[in-house]
């Protein structure tokens, strides 16, 4: 039978002037794992958000077993069996695990039969390999076990095709592969699974069919069997994508930053210490919340620290300002961008000002030279190449990539020594990610300390000279890159180290 | 604080916000005068008749233009303070207080200090004055910097503890003889000169609309003002800028403060030549609606305080010859803050239309 089991034909979203999604078709098979693969922006999660009932497509018809549908609320979603896995956890942190799972279809009549529904989901958990406590606190769990609530709530109300919007994204590579081994059980029972990435090398290892989409179009759907990560990549960005980056082999000059016996969160057991010195990459490995935010804010003096001391340059600078820092060199890429590096409804030449608005040529005794700050900024969009329609549009008004852009180019423009460049690729497309890599190498090979503080391992591996990886706030390991064992990291961003047990 | 100052905050540098802003302003004032009319009509009077009324008694005459831009003044110097504090995103509901402490600061200053010649005296009463209005609203900027508590209820508060303060002051030390509860007249040095002979006005007009327009060029072009917009607009990137949050958010305070004071300055030496008890009739806090009207913009600024300086001035006209209460000004002056306060439905209906 060649019935499709989920079939979206011809969907067209539009939002005030621009389209979402622009005559999408989308067909899944009953019991495979279809990949939807796209940078941001390309409509993923749109076309998700219309499958389940969140919006409403302005043209184009849904079909399910051959069965044309009309799915208007999230309500018909889920008598249909769709369930999707949000980005955003959506669980009551101070219930336990079951009571998440049964929260709003609890077994029973009148009271709440708690030994059935123990029993039932008990049962699930087993049936997919799950190994979940159901008498834990969800507070308690990691977020990879998190995310198996989630999924588990899904299949305790009946779904069969499941959507999960970026699962590893907030996963350390070993929760990753287990999620991967979850997947493969549940199709295994016979689930449909569509999975939003934009990751290739997960989409390789567990798609059976890929749909790649692009400025709200369809691309192309491929078996896995037929295409390489090279030619998704390309489809994927509508060009040809360097994936390998030659890295000049250089000797590393005088240190540049030096951190000594700084305590990063209040839990931690020990300190960290770790240098940055002139012409090197030293990157920072970990799952987020393990004392990166505290690193640079500790780094940049927007947070205080009772221990140990920070160094540029050999100057102590313990008691200096923010200010005072970053006049001395540093340029600050900060991991949060809305809320640290940003103001966005200021113009892009007013947020070039930020940090500068006191410095030559830009200001003159305290009075703003704006033609200055104008032709930087000229400058700056036209040699980061930054898509603007003028210098007076807000800078919020721009895509993520070329809000980034905005930063780092005003962050390195002013010669700094050293550059602290968090997350600095976070949530951008493919484009974007590999602008940012060349711009971090370049500062790297003109001579300039960098901290790279990034969750994204294949990042790190591909930037660093050096690797140190942070699990609780302490500093696991730092060391030359070509040193690390394969899987060395991944295993210590969960803490553990390596030829020390293996159960945790 | 979080509410108040979304509510309130002026998106800056936006250009192309700008333009219908002003017509946002435009449309609120209209609507305010249509149903206000709707109310004149149902206690079975003209509308017509009772803003022509008010219009004759605003602009009728040489003196009734006097008596509004009189009036307006102060309204100038407080809504442009209160527009400060929203840039660097605080608001300022205090400016009633600390006119009342400006204006008492300046006169008495000037009574003690009779014998200085009036081009040293003037001066120095009014920075004195101003003085007064920044430490009182330095005070709430402190606390907010430092402790986090909200400026919005330790100005409002502050304003009860001005106002029985210098009522105080002046129903006792600084009472001048008679009934009235006043000081004395102060120096002629100490004055403001009168613009137009036997009216009210004087040349605090031109102060006004100077500090209007410099506090406009202050925070537009220098690298200070940058700051405090910076703050009021995201302050955990200015501070990841390398600006001084604390510092910035007392200053901000106290030159709000400052500004507020000059309200009173003009009202105790200029207008009447001296403090009286309870003068101000909520110029500060007429100011937060000059201030959301006129959008930190200084035309819009100086145009608006004209606009609700007018309709005081003409009120009492409104009342004689068309028979309407002068409260009915206050009616309108409230319905424009509350079309204002909603400018979302506008937008909404724009959207609805654009769409049909």
């Amino acid at each position: 039978m060649n019935v499709y089991h989920v079939e979206l034909k011809e969907i067209t979203k539009r939002f005030s002037g621009f389209i979402a999604n622009d005559h999408i078709n989308l067909s899944v098979k009953r019991g495979e794992i279809h990949s939807l693969l796209g940078e941001n922006g390309a409509g993923k999660t749109t076309l998700m958000k219309i499958l389940l009932g969140l919006y409403s497509a302005d043209e184009g018809s849904l079909w399910i077993d051959g069965k044309e549908v009309h799915i208007t609320n999230p309500r018909i979603a889920f008598q249909l069996g769709i369930g999707m896995v949000h980005q955003h956890f959506m669980l009551v942190n101070n219930l336990s695990v079951l009571e998440n799972i049964i929260l709003g279809q609890e077994p029973g009549n009148v009271s709440l039969d708690m030994k059935k529904s123990y029993k039932i989901v008990q049962e699930l958990s087993t049936k997919y390999n799950f190994a979940l406590d159901l008498n834990a606190k969800v507070e308690d769990l990691s977020v990879g076990m998190k995310q198996r609530v989630e999924i588990l709530k899904i299949l305790y109300r009946g779904a069969d095709i499941i959507i999960l919007d970026e699962p590893t994204a907030v996963l350390t590579p070993q929760e990753a592969d287990k999620l991967m081994k979850i997947l493969h059980d549940m199709k295994q029972q016979g689930k449909t699974i569509i999975f939003i990435t934009h990751k290739l090398n997960e989409t390789m290892e567990v798609a059976d069919r890929i749909t790649v989409l692009r400025n709200g179009k369809n691309v192309i759907t491929v078996n896995k069997e037929d295409t390489t990560p090279e030619e998704l990549a390309k489809f994927m960005v509508g060009r040809d994508i360097c994936f390998t980056i030659e890295k000049s082999k250089k000797k590393r000059g005088k240190p540049i930053l030096s951190i000594e016996n700084v305590k990063l969160l209040p839990q931690a057991s020990d300190t960290v210490s770790l240098s940055v010195h002139e012409g090197e990459i030293v990157g920072i490995a970990g799952v987020e919340g393990n004392g990166q935010r505290e690193l640079e804010e500790i780094i940049l003096g927007l947070r205080k620290y009772k221990n140990g001391t920070i160094s540029l340059l050999g100057v102590n600078i313990n008691s200096m300002t923010t200010k005072v820092r970053k006049d001395l060199g540093i340029g600050y890429i900060p991991s949060d961008r809305h809320k640290r590096a940003m103001l966005s409804n200021f113009t892009i030449a007013d947020n070039y000002l930020l940090g500068y608005h006191f410095r030559a040529p830009f200001s003159s005794k305290g009075i703003l030279k704006k033609r200055e700050v104008e032709k930087h900024s000229k400058d700056m969009i036209e040699c980061f190449q930054i898509k603007v329609s003028g210098l007076h549009q807000s800078i919020g008004s721009l895509s993520g990539g070329n809000q980034q852009k905005v930063i780092v180019s005003r962050e390195v423009s002013q010669n700094p020594h050293l550059i602290i460049a968090a997350q600095p690729t976070r949530g951008l497309d493919i484009g974007a990610i590999e602008y940012i890599h060349n711009q971090l190498l370049r500062l790297r090979d003109e001579g300039k300390a960098i901290l790279l503080i990034s969750a994204e391992l294949t990042e790190i591996l591909k930037l660093s000279d050096r690797i140190g990886v942070l699990y609780k706030g302490e500093l696991m390991e730092l060391k030359e890159t070509d040193e690390y064992a394969e899987g060395e990291i991944g295993l210590l961003m969960a803490g553990r180290k390596a030829g020390i047990g293996t159960n945790g | 604080m979080g509410k108040w100052n979304v509510k309130f905050k002026m998106k800056d540098n936006v250009p192309n916000n700008q333009h219908s802003d002003f017509i946002l302003s435009m449309i609120a004032m209209v609507c305010s005068f249509l149903v206000a009319g709707i109310f004149i009509l149902l206690v079975g009077q003209s509308p017509v008749a009772a803003y022509i009324a008010l219009f004759q008694g605003a602009f009728g005459s040489v003196s009734s233009i006097a008596n509004t831009l009189c009036k307006s003044v102060p309204l100038m110097f407080t809504g442009i303070a209160v527009a400060f504090a929203m840039k660097g995103g605080l608001l300022n509901v205090g400016a009633e207080g600390q006119l009342y402490i400006g204006a008492l600061a300046s006169v008495v200053l000037a009574l003690k200090l009779p014998n200085l010649p009036g081009f040293i005296l003037l001066p120095v009463s009014i920075l004195f004055g101003c003085l007064g209005g920044m430490v009182w609203g330095g005070i709430a900027g402190f606390l907010k910097a430092k402790r986090g508590v909200n400026e919005v209820i330790v100005t409002l508060m502050m304003n009860y503890i001005a106002i029985l303060f210098t009522s105080y002051l002046v129903n006792g030390p600084f009472k001048a003889e008679g009934m009235v509860p006043q000081t004395e007249v102060v120096p002629t040095g100490a004055a403001f000169p009168k613009l137009i002979p036997r009216t009210q006005l004087t040349v605090t007009l031109f102060l006004a609309i100077l500090v209007v327009i410099l506090v406009y060029l202050f925070l537009q072009k220098t690298s200070w003002g940058y700051e405090i917009r910076a703050v009021g607009e995201n302050s955990s990137a200015a501070e990841a800028g390398g600006i001084h949050i604390t510092k910035t958010t007392i200053l901000t305070m106290a030159i709000s403060g400052g500004i507020a004071a000059l309200a009173g300055i003009s009202e105790s030496l200029g207008t009447y030549g001296r403090f009286i008890d309870n003068f101000s009739p909520s110029f500060g806090f007429t100011g937060i609606a000059i201030a959301v009207l006129g959008k930190g913009n200084p035309f819009g600024t100086i145009i608006t305080a004209i606009l609700f300086g007018a309709m005081d001035a003409g009120s009492m006209r409104m009342n004689r010859v068309a028979g309407i209460s002068a409260s009915m000004v206050n009616v309108i002056q409230g319905l424009v803050i509350l079309f204002i306060a909603a400018p979302q439905i506008y937008r909404i209906l724009l959207a609805g239309r654009r769409k049909s």
